[in-house]
């Protein structure tokens, strides 16, 4: 906890400096969760003043992967939201079964946590081989772990419990080999993974997707940069296909709901 | 401690609770009334997928509208706001929350440090926070921010709270400026106003 030594001018200031020199836009973010952030990563590194913050973070581009790593909230779990990955493996995947060929979107996938346990549902529903799940995101640093598919140990009980309220009936340890202090998951699993980088600002749709998963990106991004978010997915997925948000995220006030359906009590929609 | 004559000017009130903190919350919340003119935000510590006990336990005793915090969400006066489990709470400057899946802080997400602080930056001297019952320092932190920014501070006397670590560290740390027992929070609440 840190108190407020960065105010909101000056919070300007800088991601004004970050569009200027990366070309990262984060300017209709939330402004009191990446004030909170700034805040946060200006205490953790002990500068002295902001200017001095500033100036590094703008002329060193080295501190400025740091920078992008720690302004964007990178916590995630495996098969968060038990009831979510039910209606996933009762609900949505045995729809898209029926297509020869099922391509999902991971918008906003960090570390890879999501796209594994969706991995691990395909594969228990048969349609892993047919499958290709691109996952994205703005931060290359958390890509790179994503793909080695290695999540702390410790953390391991707790995604067990959550794979077994969501439906799954398997030992979840098939799934990964220990090793002191990580996990590492079944290559199988991350062979039907596409990495790459992706800013949901600024960058266009690459493809039709059947599945768009995008949980808990949103919350981070002002009303209208989530409706411009909404266009691009909505750009993105074919008729018919779903879109799935974080557990207090809605489409309800984005313009073009109305061409949207929601499944029962989940956040997810599909396209009409 | 004395009454002392209450001249803030209440835009907000954001009370924050752990161990201990239900009963109070079910004995101040009846009494209170339905003409209050600013909004109450309620951060408490819960496990994460119990998610709307509290609010439906909120809604059935009190005359206010109680919510549990959608994402962008407007604050209005006379309304409950309940921070959802395994979110922290963040208050815009144009009176919205923001929902925020950082790292816990204090092993509590939400946590009450987070949204006094974040409450106190946009709210300033109109700020009124109330620290309850716990077992942790949550919240101590944010309270020393709700007073350097000039908004008031109240603690639960940590004689009759059922937890008293948590409020007896806030007493210890930081200037309150009432310390109360339960019983005395309603009307403590009842009396404070928008426009003095």
């Amino acid at each position: 906890m840190i108190g407020d030594s960065i105010d909101n001018e000056q919070v300007e200031l800088l991601l004004n400096d970050v569009l200027e020199v990366y070309g990262y836009d984060f300017l209709e973010y939330s402004h009191a969760s990446i004030k909170r952030r700034i805040s946060r990563l200006f205490g953790l590194d002990n500068f002295v003043s902001f200017a001095e913050f500033r100036y590094t973070v703008k002329s060193d581009k080295k501190y400025f992967k740091r920078f992008l790593e720690e302004i964007t909230v990178n916590v995630t779990e495996m098969f968060r939201d038990p009831s979510f990955y039910k209606a996933l493996r009762k609900d949505v995947l045995p729809a898209l079964g029926t297509y020869p060929f099922i391509r999902i979107w991971v918008a906003g996938c960090s570390t890879g946590e999501e796209a594994y346990s969706l991995a691990i549902l395909l594969k228990e529903l048969n349609l892993l081989n047919k499958s290709l799940i691109y996952a994205t995101d703005i931060n290359p640093s958390v890509l790179e772990k994503a793909k080695k598919g290695m999540f702390p140990i410790n953390y391991l009980k707790g995604y067990s419990e959550n794979y077994i309220q969501s439906g799954g009936v398997k030992d979840f340890s098939s799934y990964y080999t220990a090793n002191y202090t990580l996990a590492k998951f079944d290559e199988n699993l991350s062979s039907k993974m596409i990495f790459s980088t992706h800013n949901l600002v600024s960058d266009r749709s690459f493809n039709e997707f059947q599945l768009i998963l995008c949980r808990n990106v949103l919350i981070y991004f002002d009303k209208d940069l989530q409706h411009k978010v909404f266009q691009l997915f909505d750009n993105s997925l074919e008729n018919l296909g779903y879109l799935a948000l974080g557990s207090k995220e809605s489409l309800d006030f984005w313009p073009n709901a109305k061409g949207y359906k929601r499944i029962k009590t989940e956040k997810i929609w599909r396209k009409l | 401690m004395a009454q002392t004559v209450i001249n803030n000017t209440c835009s907000a009130l954001v009370i924050g609770g752990s161990a201990g903190s239900l009963d109070v919350l079910l004995e101040v919340f009846p009494a209170l009334k339905a003409e209050i003119d600013f909004p109450i935000v309620l951060v408490t510590h819960r496990k994460s997928g119990s998610d709307s006990l509290l609010t439906d336990l909120l809604k059935g005793r009190t005359s206010l509208n109680v919510h549990e915090v959608e994402e962008k969400q407007e604050m209005l006066p006379a309304n409950v706001y309940i921070a959802p489990a395994d979110y922290h709470l963040l208050i815009e400057q144009n009176h919205t929350f923001s929902l925020d899946y950082s790292e816990k802080i204090n092993y509590s997400r939400p946590s009450i440090d987070v949204t006094f602080q974040s409450a106190a930056e946009v709210f300033k001297s109109e700020l009124v926070c109330i620290l309850l019952s716990g077992s942790n320092a949550d919240g101590v932190e944010g309270l020393k921010i709700v007073n350097k920014h000039g908004g008031m501070v109240v603690i639960q006397n940590p004689s009759t709270a059922l937890m008293p670590y948590m409020p007896q560290q806030a007493v210890n740390i930081v200037k309150p400026h009432l310390v109360l027992h339960s019983y005395e929070m309603a009307d403590f609440i009842n009396a404070l106003n928008k426009k003095n």
